[in-house]
């Protein structure tokens, strides 16, 4: 033993020990000024405590089973009409930002101005307030601005809640993650797997590219428009797949008539009756759902 | 057997009076619900910290199935949600504390704020707590893009877009979240090791100043 103790003395750093011996008296704060029945925090309070903290831990436990945890379709930087909305704690600044005076040429107002101001004297608070006086109906100032802060953040947040089921209602618009669940319940309702959105699609491709109606296809200039491989370019919608969308009757239709006031155009007087025929029984097999 | 083994060590180490300095206390009364009711404000603290661990723990358990990139995260969470046993919990419990924990918190700050508890000789916690306060913050904005599904993409796109605008600072703070032009795949390993790694490290770091200071000065008085 490098100190040369007792081998069952505790340790006592004295001698050649870097560490000093502590002499720090090992004291709990003195509640005995605090009137009436205080009690041990271990093990009596820390019990009850942990009684508690169960029966919470349990109801927590069922909720998370009642209520699946929300979850969207993949993100697809290029959906437009997507409408953006953060969490509930950050409503509150979101509709903020949305009023005149605190936004476009004022947003520095809005971002600088007023939120950091509040932050900081929230921040530094006790620096603000330095008087001695505890119970908030003796400190009317303090107390006031925190409520009105208060007010005025839950009133931000149920407006902006108000407007988000506003613009989906006005947009017929259903969140994403409720109508994943609602399709994955009429899934299982019909006894189908839940659809799943995370295979990434198989690049698919024309079904019989070397038929004959590919070679019409490319002479009457489809390709022109819907791309060499057919898979659609700019507005121009991909065929592949169509005939998941179209019977062969409503392709010929399509094909004769032309639609969109002619942004499809006519094939009438450039095609026969059979190369219309040939194409749109071609189309018709171009399939890309599973069966 | 098991007071061998603490006497072994601390016949070695001095143990005892490491958790004893930790245990070693009473609760007063004015902060006792089993005495007055009204004394549950005082809790908003411990079950902040209640819940701060289950988001700890639980997030634990997620990280062992997420996978932070933008091909795989909506998968690894929809699989993990859907296909892993107790994956529904453990994605709810997390999911769900982390509003939780933002009620708690803030309930936690009016409590202190209307007793007046962070008048001398508290000023100082009062401060770490606000800090602790905006990393919570922090650690909802960035847990809110991982699971990379359009509300998390399109929430994050437009609040780093806020920050964006904030003059001078601005376009720094863009670039350090986005990692890019966009909100792409730069953006979400930056947001996974922030809130996975920065901001935990951080929160614990200010959790235990908080404590500390808790328990050098003790709760405040009665009113
Ligand atoms: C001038 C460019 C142009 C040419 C040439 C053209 N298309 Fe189209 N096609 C379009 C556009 C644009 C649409 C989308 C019309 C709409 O908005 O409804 C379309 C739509 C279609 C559709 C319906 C697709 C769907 O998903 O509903 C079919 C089928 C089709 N075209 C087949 C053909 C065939 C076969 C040819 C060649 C004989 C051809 N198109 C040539 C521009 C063209
Ligand atoms: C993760 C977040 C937090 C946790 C886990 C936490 C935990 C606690 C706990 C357990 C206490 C003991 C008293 C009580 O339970 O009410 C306490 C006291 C205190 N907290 Fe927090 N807190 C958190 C955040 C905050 C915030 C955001 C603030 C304010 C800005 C704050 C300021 C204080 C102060 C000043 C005290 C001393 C109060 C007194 O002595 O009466 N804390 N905290």
């Amino acid at each position: 033993m490098a100190h040369g103790h007792h081998s069952n003395e505790k340790v006592v750093y004295v001698g050649d020990s870097r560490v000093k011996k502590s002499n720090h008296p090992n004291i709990p704060p003195d509640y005995t000024s605090f009137p009436g029945k205080s009690e041990a925090f271990i093990p009596n309070f820390l019990l009850k405590e942990w009684m508690v903290g169960c029966v919470v831990l349990v109801g927590f436990l069922v909720w998370t089973i009642a209520e699946p945890a929300p979850l969207g379709y993949p993100a697809d930087p290029t959906n437009a009409s997507f409408i953006p909305m953060p969490d509930w704690y950050f409503l509150f600044l979101y509709q903020f930002l949305k009023y005149p005076y605190v936004s476009q040429d004022y947003i520095l107002l809005g971002t600088m101005g007023v939120p950091a101001v509040m932050f900081g004297a929230l921040l530094l608070a006790p620096f603000l307030d330095t008087g001695k006086e505890r119970r908030f109906y003796r400190r009317p100032i303090a107390s006031s601005l925190m409520g009105l802060s208060l007010i005025a953040s839950i009133y931000l947040t149920v407006i902006s809640w108000d407007h988000y089921q506003h613009i989906l209602e006005a947009n017929g618009t259903i969140p994403e993650h409720i109508e994943r669940e609602e399709k994955a319940r009429e899934a299982a309702e019909k006894g189908e797997e839940r659809p799943n959105y995370t295979q990434p699609k198989e690049e698919a491709s024309l079904v019989e590219a070397n038929d004959p109606a590919m070679d019409i296809a490319k002479q009457a200039q489809c390709v022109g428009c819907h791309a060499a491989d057919l898979k659609g370019q700019g507005t121009t919608p991909s065929l592949v797949g169509v005939g998941d969308r179209l019977s062969k009757e409503e392709l010929a239709e399509v094909i004769t008539n032309g639609r969109n006031n002619g942004a499809m155009p006519s094939f009438k007087d450039k095609l026969s009756a059979e190369e219309i025929d040939q194409l749109a029984t071609w189309l018709s097999k171009q399939k890309v759902a599973a069966e | 057997m098991f007071k061998s083994v603490y006497n072994w060590i601390d016949e070695r180490l001095d143990i005892t009076p490491l958790w004893r300095d930790v245990a070693d206390h009473e609760v007063p009364e004015h902060v006792n619900p089993a005495h007055h009711f009204s004394a549950f404000v005082y809790c908003f603290g411990g079950l902040t910290f209640f819940i701060t661990v289950i988001q700890i723990l639980s997030g634990m358990f997620l990280t062992m199935y997420y996978v932070p990139d933008i091909i795989n995260a909506y998968a690894s969470v929809d699989y993990l949600q859907h296909k892993v046993a107790f994956g529904q919990i453990v994605r709810g419990m997390h999911h769900f504390g982390a509003s939780l924990v933002i009620v708690m918190m803030f309930l936690h700050t009016l409590r202190v704020f209307f007793t007046g508890s962070y008048k001398a000789p508290r000023e100082m916690n009062w401060v770490v707590g606000m800090l602790i306060f905006f990393i919570m913050l922090g650690l909802g904005f960035t847990g809110y893009l991982l699971p990379w599904d359009n509300k998390a993409y399109y929430a994050t796109k437009v609040g780093v877009e806020i920050a964006a605008s904030v003059p001078v600072l601005g376009p720094y703070i863009a670039d350090f979240l986005y990692g890019g032009d966009i909100v792409g795949a730069q953006t979400l390993t930056r947001f996974f090791a922030i809130h996975v790694f920065f901001l935990p490290g951080a929160l614990i770091a200010m959790l235990a100043a908080h404590f500390i200071m808790i328990r050098k000065q003790g709760i405040s008085g009665p009113l």
